[in-house]
């Protein structure tokens, strides 16, 4: 089913770099591959137009997220929702998106630490174990290496499962599995298996959790060909991204934020999946674009406040999809505004952000008026006190300061 | 500081066959099924934490004979890489398993083609095993398109998914904790079936491996592990890498038997035994007592880390195609000259299947973007900078 959704996704982005009439195609070809059902809603996060000085995405742009940390976000719903949804916290849209596809399939399962009976650390399956049982909602020892490669060995079989890291850093130690079979696997039996796995957990600096619960993996495993990651940063994409990653037959490492799991924001009732690989415009804007996710989005949703008091017009686009970029979403926009910000939370060296500005490099040189600006955590491990990890992370007055250099 | 080098003692004796309980008339290359001759394994049983099986084997000449044949087509297939392999038409790496075909016969004849294997790179002969054909075999050593895995895989990833065969992994140690998601699975389903986990003595000292066993015994999975024991981790003896080289007791809690690895009968009663035992209690580690000839892979001689003498001397003792052989003719089930022509057929299928491979094209270029993602529905294969269309996928 996701590779519908992959396929709009895929196709319209074939006109990226050539093609001048981008919308006419995209609409043809969504029209030959969509979908409808009745109570299921293909989304497009973002809504059909691209164009710029639309500003038709649910009011978005004049709600900004005042609180860097966003615990009580009041941000209407997204652009489908016709009606009112339900109102729920991310942690909740995430079990609410797991719930409802191990209800739709049966080979959908949990494996992880403290998932069962505890309820899962972070609550994203509570009550699961109690409705579908032990074996489907698996509590493991701390053993991370053989339960993923558990897992992985189970979607060989035809299993579709859910791994959860507790903390993102502990699947470092799964880091072989990770690569060589989940990735690789697909490729190297001449596609006789598939690896439909979901890898899942929480990562990202914290409050004060320490240097090795404050990695940010994405860094890692981006080089691993075969497996594709996606970050969600609310409760909408959450649920849309964790059912789409369920439903993908591909391996998909979906990377949530420690301090994100209190988001609170309304969506729709009725069903809907979101596009594995297509990255979400937050803002639409003139002047400058920036590319951020996860948490970082918050920061620069604050930051943007400041800047449009300032008299800047910044596009804001959360990426979303780490592996592959949503290339096609990113050009649309740097051909519009022509500066680009990046701002991440992984490190400087190797991070996304590195990846990121080369391959804008690579695509989008001529359209370039200033270098790409690329604004990411220090090189160091996470310190535990409060004030030195304030300044690991990037914070809005850098982002400001980085806009108004770019915008001189 | 036992560092000197032990005497092996590989090279136990044998007990011929005996006690054939039943009345056979002198029939050139028997296929008889019916007929019931009743073998005793060469050393019993040694368990852990079980009762070991009996040693008397029940067979039929027609599984003797297939025995035979098997084996000998096995031997030949790797003899035959070898030889390509100094010719450059196999690269890489390329782990041959000849003198260890007993492990992969045997156990074939125990289970059915629903039960999983997985092992790790030393696969050339348990994907034969499985019903893999020569052609497939050795398209895939040397990189073509009509190789299982489609010419991309390699000798250390062999794969057939149709008959339960899940490779073939390069990286040792992480095939184990895959097995105990097979058996997973198949617990998860409901099925009757089970997984053989193989992996070597080097393999038997990764930390994954008694995690993935906690799991199994935790959780009751049919999972077998299997320790082909060949005594050597490529160049390190298993005295110099493991306190404990009992492999079978490894498991601690969960029950173990030690098998002799060069007799396929041995091999063929433990795994019908544990194939029962798992899928009643779970877990068992089944430790097979095998030697291969050849030293790790193609390119380490196998001559510095253990005699010359040793090796002959296993060859001579205990080679599992020459105890059949020895079988067939003490039953009188087909002459020394039939059993000749066997190998010499073996010979000729090798060595058509080779010169059938060696047509076989190279994959084409845009193969090197084809099945990386599993999409459908004519969707088209981007670069990760989605700007060039490089594949259309089926």
């Amino acid at each position: 089913m996701a590779s519908i959704f992959q396929g709009v996704g895929a196709t319209t982005a074939l006109s990226s770099s050539t093609s001048i009439d981008t919308k006419k195609f995209q609409l043809s070809s969504r029209r030959f591959f969509s979908v409808r059902r009745a109570s299921f809603v293909v989304v497009r996060s973002g809504g059909d137009k691209r164009d710029s000085g639309s500003n038709r995405i649910g009011g978005r742009a004049d709600q900004l997220v005042t609180n860097a940390v966003a615990t009580k976000a009041d941000t209407p719903a997204a652009s489908t929702a016709s009606k009112p949804g339900h109102e729920l916290l991310l942690f909740e849209a995430l079990r609410e998106g797991l719930e409802e596809e191990m209800e739709r399939d049966a080979h959908v399962c949990v494996i992880g630490e403290d998932v069962g009976h505890y309820g899962g650390s972070y609550k994203v399956t509570k009550g699961l174990a109690d409705k579908y049982g032990d074996l489907r909602v698996l509590d493991t020892p701390i053993a991370e290496n053989s339960f993923t490669g558990m897992g992985i060995g189970a979607a060989m079989c035809g299993l579709r499962p859910i791994i959860e890291g507790m903390n993102m850093g502990f699947l470092l130690l799964a880091f072989n599995q990770i690569s060589n079979n989940c990735g690789m696997l697909h490729y190297t039996s001449g596609g006789q298996f598939k690896i439909p796995v979901v890898i899942r957990g929480p990562g990202g600096v914290g409050r004060q959790l320490g240097a090795e619960h404050s990695q940010r993996l994405e860094s890692y495993f981006q080089s691993i060909p075969g497996i594709q990651m996606v970050a969600c940063s609310t409760p909408y994409n959450a649920k849309g991204l964790m059912k789409a990653a369920i439903r993908s037959d591909n391996p998909v490492i979906l990377f949530e934020h420690v301090l994100l799991y209190n988001l609170k924001e309304r969506i729709p009732d009725e069903e809907y999946v979101l596009n594995l690989e297509e990255a979400e415009m937050v803002r639409p804007g003139e002047h400058v674009t920036i590319l951020t996710y996860s948490r970082m989005r918050y920061h620069v949703m604050q930051a943007a406040k400041t800047l449009v008091n300032k008299g800047y017009d910044p596009e804001v686009i959360d990426i979303r999809s780490l592996k592959p970029f949503d290339l096609y979403t990113i050009g649309n926009s740097i051909k519009k505004t022509h500066r680009v910000l990046i701002v991440e939370e992984c490190m400087r060296t190797g991070g996304i952000g590195a990846s990121l500005t080369a391959a804008i490099t690579e695509n989008f040189h001529d359209y370039l008026d200033a270098p790409i600006v690329c604004l990411s955590s220090q090189d160091v491990p996470t310190p535990y006190a409060g004030t030195l990890e304030e300044w690991t992370v990037v914070q809005p007055p850098q982002i400001v300061a980085a806009v108004e250099q770019l915008c001189r | 500081m036992a560092l000197a080098r032990r005497s092996s003692n590989l090279l136990k004796p044998l007990s011929t066959a005996s006690s054939s309980s039943s009345f056979l008339n002198r029939r050139p290359f028997s296929t008889d099924d019916s007929t019931t001759i009743t073998i005793e394994t060469s050393v019993p049983f040694t368990g852990h934490n079980c009762e070991p099986p009996s040693r008397s084997v029940d067979t039929t000449p027609k599984e003797l004979m297939n025995f035979f044949t098997d084996m000998a087509l096995m031997r030949r297939m790797e003899i035959a890489a070898d030889s390509l392999y100094k010719s450059k038409l196999i690269r890489g790496f390329c782990h041959l398993y000849d003198g260890q075909e007993a492990v992969s016969i045997g156990m074939e004849a125990a289970i059915t083609k629903k039960d999983c294997i997985i092992t790790a790179y030393r696969d050339h002969c348990i994907f034969l095993g499985r019903g893999g054909t020569l052609l497939e075999s050795f398209s895939e050593l040397m990189g073509r398109q009509a190789g299982c895995s489609r010419g991309k895989g390699g000798s250390m990833h062999f794969y057939k998914k149709d008959a339960c065969f899940f490779g073939g992994h390069g990286i040792v140690g992480a095939q184990v904790p895959l097995g105990c998601g097979l058996a997973f699975a198949q617990k998860y389903r409901k099925e009757d079936h089970v997984t053989f986990a193989m992996y070597g003595d080097g393999a038997a000292n990764q930390g994954q491996l008694f995690e993935a066993l906690n799991m199994a015994a935790l959780w009751d999975l049919p999972a077998i592990l299997v320790c082909e024991n060949n005594h050597y981790g490529m160049g390190t003896a298993e005295w110099r890498a493991a306190k404990s080289p009992s492999y079978y007791k490894r498991g601690d809690y969960v029950p173990g038997l030690k098998v002799d690895g060069m007799d396929a009968f041995a091999v063929k009663q433990a795994c019908k035994f544990a194939k029962e035992h798992a899928l009643k209690n779970g877990p068992i580690i089944l430790e097979m007592d095998t030697y291969r000839y050849h030293g790790h892979s193609m390119s380490d001689p196998g001559s510095t880390y253990r005699t010359r003498d040793e090796i002959s001397g296993v060859r001579q003792e205990r080679d599992p195609i020459e105890r059949i052989r020895k079988l067939i003719l003490a039953h009188d089930l087909a002459t020394e000259k039939e059993l000749k022509d066997i190998e010499k057929l073996a010979r000729k299928e090798v060595d058509e299947a080779i010169a059938k491979a060696k047509e076989s094209p190279m994959p084409d270029d845009p193969e090197l973007f084809t099945n990386v993602y599993r999409k459908g529905f004519g969707v088209e294969s981007f670069g990760t900078d989605r700007k060039e269309v490089r594949a259309t996928l089926p």
